[in-house]
């Protein structure tokens, strides 16, 4: 019975972001023009130097696409209507619902983020991986999975991103909670988010120093290490460590944010009415 | 009251308002200062890798980066009105006061909102173009300080052309369009670097279309003296930021006709 509930809300959240098309279609332009842009950055990068690099034009590029295609999934923010229930003080009402508050809001932050994720990605691929080599673009095309391995390992990858970037989600939602405003949570977890996640640049071609903190924090979790898994840069035994590594930090901060969450509504406070 | 005279009330009274959440503003433009800086050392981790890119050096390449970003944050500051013109102005009707006004609609959206809060980018961008001179040995004579200059004018003049003509689209399509923002950020994020690193067809879009790397790459490749990579002669990179006038003065003829198009939603 409980679980039958959480799914219906990951149902009716899921097909209500589906109904976006409009923004889904403006998103898919703009983040076309993004991965040019970034590609041809790559581009003249390769071209200007013959030094060994930690990863190959190549995968470099398909790195960029799935950056691209995957950029719904990233915790930009925390969920909008939650931060207007909060404002509204409609939020009292959450907490009448025979539902734990951090799972429903949980659920409901995996089923923002996977529909207005997947028809982005279908076109992303679409364009990047087809359409790119038709019209003469095929060296800066997004590659299949290089092997059989990496493309099984990938799937998990990919749901486990979701679960952990929901997980972060939660986390801004609940700041949202306690300080009664979306602005400062949201405006500290963008630096966060784009630098350790890899969404600048590809977290390999950073300091080697650098590389095994850059490889345990949990926002490689996010871009990194599913993107290179689908290259095979991460495989075999690697490849396992870093799906183990976003399990481990998801399950830290579901209980962390579980934690804060039942704190944050012991001292609830409802604005308006 | 002069239109001059009139904006500046416009802005003091934005300032005031926005000084009332001091929290708010320094948080905002604390986190832009932070995200765009990131964004820099992104560039840097990369030529630590790479050492150049098509014989530009670091250096280098933050000028081009620091006064893209220094124009763009003020383009950004003063045309809040037209950036948030669909969702604010058409959606909810307010245009209609604004025409009942007896003040150009254009000036009344200038002064709609001084966004303080852009001072994050632009801190970033001084501080990108500081490290820039260091790091080459610029020396900054008259001449280079006019052109930059003029450049940096010619840049907001050229982003705040794109705004309008973004306001201008939501009078038919009644919402704002992030489509847009293919222009305006993605302009930012092609303009960091030099304009010859890309395609051929990328360049001549951003030179006769949009005419980017006229207030950009042109005048900055002067500045450093590297002109005339391209082909462009001399004459034409110095002078090049005056296109960016030019962009706006169209995007101002194209505002007025769809200021003519306009109807309410009667909401």
């Amino acid at each position: 019975m409980r679980a039958q509930g959480y799914l219906s809300v990951f149902r009716m959240r899921f097909l209500l972001m589906l109904q976006y098309r409009a923004a889904a279609l403006a998103g898919f332009g703009t983040q076309c023009w993004w991965g040019f842009i970034k590609v041809m950055v790559f581009a003249a990068f390769f071209h200007s130097s013959l030094a060994h690099q930690p990863l190959s034009f190549a995968q470099a590029v398909t790195y960029t696409w799935l950056g691209q295609a995957f950029l719904a999934l990233l915790p930009w923010s925390g969920d909008p209507d939650i931060a207007e229930l909060v404002r509204s003080g409609n939020v009292s009402y959450e907490r009448l619902r025979p539902l734990d508050t951090y799972f429903y809001w949980y659920v409901r932050a995996m089923a923002f983020m996977s529909a207005r994720a997947a028809p982005r990605a279908a076109m992303m691929f679409a364009l990047a991986s087809l359409i790119l080599p038709l019209i003469g673009f095929g060296a800066w095309r997004l590659r299949a999975p290089a092997t059989t391995e990496a493309a099984l390992l990938f799937i998990p990858a990919m749901v486990a991103v979701v679960l952990l970037s929901s997980a972060f989600m939660m986390l801004i939602n609940i700041a949202t909670v306690v300080t009664m405003s979306d602005r400062g949570a949201n405006a500290l977890a963008v630096p966060l988010v784009i630098a350790l996640s890899g969404s600048i640049v590809p977290l390999p071609f950073f300091p080697e120093v650098m590389q095994r903190f850059l490889f345990l924090q949990p926002f490689a979790g996010l871009v990194d290490i599913p993107y290179r898994i689908y290259f095979a840069n991460l495989s075999g035994a690697v490849a396992l460590a870093g799906l183990l590594q976003m399990l481990t930090w998801t399950a830290v901060l579901v209980f962390a944010g579980h934690r804060a969450m039942n704190s944050a509504m012991t001292r609830l406070q409802v604005q308006g009415g | 009251m002069g239109a001059f005279r009139l904006y500046w009330r416009y802005a003091a009274a934005s300032i005031r308002a926005q000084i009332q959440y001091p929290g708010s503003f320094l948080m905002v433009a604390g986190a832009q200062f932070g995200v765009t800086l990131l964004e820099f050392a992104g560039i840097w981790v990369l030529f630590r890798r790479f050492g150049q890119v098509r014989g530009w050096t670091f250096g280098e390449v933050a000028v081009f980066y620091g006064t893209i970003n220094v124009s763009f944050a003020v383009a950004e500051a003063v045309s809040h009105g037209f950036d948030v013109f669909g969702t604010e102005f058409v959606k909810t009707g307010n245009f209609d006061r604004v025409l009942l006004r007896p003040r150009p609609p254009t000036l009344q959206l200038l002064g709609h909102e001084l966004r303080l809060n852009r001072v994050g980018r632009l801190a970033q961008g001084l501080v990108v173009l500081a490290i820039a001179t260091r790091l080459i040995g610029l020396r900054w004579s008259p001449a280079r300080v006019l052109l930059m200059l003029a450049t940096i004018a010619g840049a907001i003049a050229l982003f705040v052309g794109i705004l309008v003509l973004q306001a201008t689209l939501a009078f038919w399509t009644v919402e704002s369009l992030e489509i847009a923002n293919t222009l305006t950020y993605g302009g930012v994020e092609a303009a960091q670097y030099p304009l010859d690193i890309y395609s051929r067809w990328f360049r001549e879009f951003l030179t006769f279309v949009v005419p980017l790397g006229c207030i950009s790459y042109f005048p900055v490749a002067v500045v450093l003296g590297h002109a005339g990579r391209l082909g462009a002669p001399a004459w034409f990179s110095a002078t090049s930021p005056i296109f960016g006038f030019v962009f706006l003065c169209g995007a101002l003829g194209v505002w007025c006709l769809g200021v003519r198009h306009y109807t309410s939603t009667g909401s």
